[in-house]
């Protein structure tokens, strides 16, 4: 859910051979070109007005092809001390 | 030394860490609002699988195929830095809704219980649900205008709280009153994370 996916730099959808490219759909098009910069996969819901489980399914599809990557982050439950010290901080500047 | 003097350069070679917090409570609670008043809230749909109770609401003729249904879900971020991200989840706490919690409560930092004074039982499945999971949590009280107020203990006791998990007072429409029930939890899980525990609810 909040899984980072960015673009490949050096691969487009111009690079794939003709089948491949008539995989995509419009939806998978949109969500490449959203996820330039990496986006989470919750904000790129949220910004395609997709529901989550849709997203998860046209990441995995570009995925498959080369297009994105995905970063898990490290999960906030495994923070350490000072990184939620950190969060604490920036929360009481708000 | 070259750089003497200047300041130490961040680690930027970190992972971006992205830190979950779950908003839970009843029906108008106030979790919107608290989500709203801290973040830019932004809507949010989810696909989830139609469960038993809600077969006899919908009407499902004609779309018998029909497994699943869209919930909308309270989504808010806030931006710390580049490669630090807040964000927030709200859904109802009601039972029914804790097939979609399972997934949202895994690696999160923890959770918010929302409670209104006025409808408190409200609140008890998301109490019950956090406990069983090992989830971080605070009680927010959400004082309405029109609510009678309580002095936190008796809200303690009424909830059946038990004396580490902390309960605050709040006003959720409120950026600053909302941001301290966020660094109130925060600051819990770094209390736990201090004695020892380790601060996540293993899947």
């Amino acid at each position: 859910m909040v899984a980072l996916v960015s673009a490949m730099k050096r691969i487009s959808v111009s690079d794939l051979d003709f089948e491949r490219q008539a995989r995509l759909g419009p939806e998978h098009r949109r969500l490449l070109e959203s996820c330039q910069a990496p986006a989470a996969v919750a904000d790129l819901a949220s910004d395609l007005d997709l529901p989550l489980g849709v997203v998860r399914i046209l990441v995995a599809d570009l995925r498959e092809l080369g297009l994105v990557s995905v970063r898990q982050p490290a999960p906030s439950g495994f923070s350490d001390i000072a990184t939620l010290k950190e969060v604490a901080d920036a929360l009481r500047r708000l | 030394m070259p750089y003497g003097g200047s300041e130490p350069v961040p680690d930027r070679s970190r992972a971006p860490v992205a830190i979950k917090i779950l908003i839970a409570g009843g029906f108008g609670v106030g979790k919107t609002t608290l989500v709203s008043a801290v973040s830019e809230v932004r809507p949010l749909r989810t696909e989830e699988a139609l469960s038993e109770p809600s077969s006899s609401v919908d009407h499902l003729e004609g779309v018998e195929g029909k497994s699943t249904t869209t919930v909308a879900m309270d989504f808010g971020r806030i931006s710390i830095s580049d490669d630090l991200v807040i964000y927030l989840f709200g859904t109802p706490g009601q039972k029914r809704f804790w097939f979609m919690w399972d997934e949202l409560a895994y690696g999160a930092l923890g959770a918010v219980v929302i409670a209104d004074t006025r409808r408190l039982a409200d609140c008890f499945p998301s109490v019950d649900y956090f406990e069983r999971r090992g989830l971080p949590f605070i009680v927010a009280v959400n004082c309405f205008d029109d609510a009678r107020r309580y002095p936190a203990d008796t809200v303690r006791a009424a909830i059946n709280l038990t004396p580490d998990v902390p309960l605050v007072l709040c006003d959720a429409r409120q950026r600053s009153s909302s941001r301290d029930v966020l660094v109130a939890l925060v600051e819990h899980a770094v209390t736990l994370l201090s004695n020892g525990r380790h601060v996540t609810s293993a899947r």
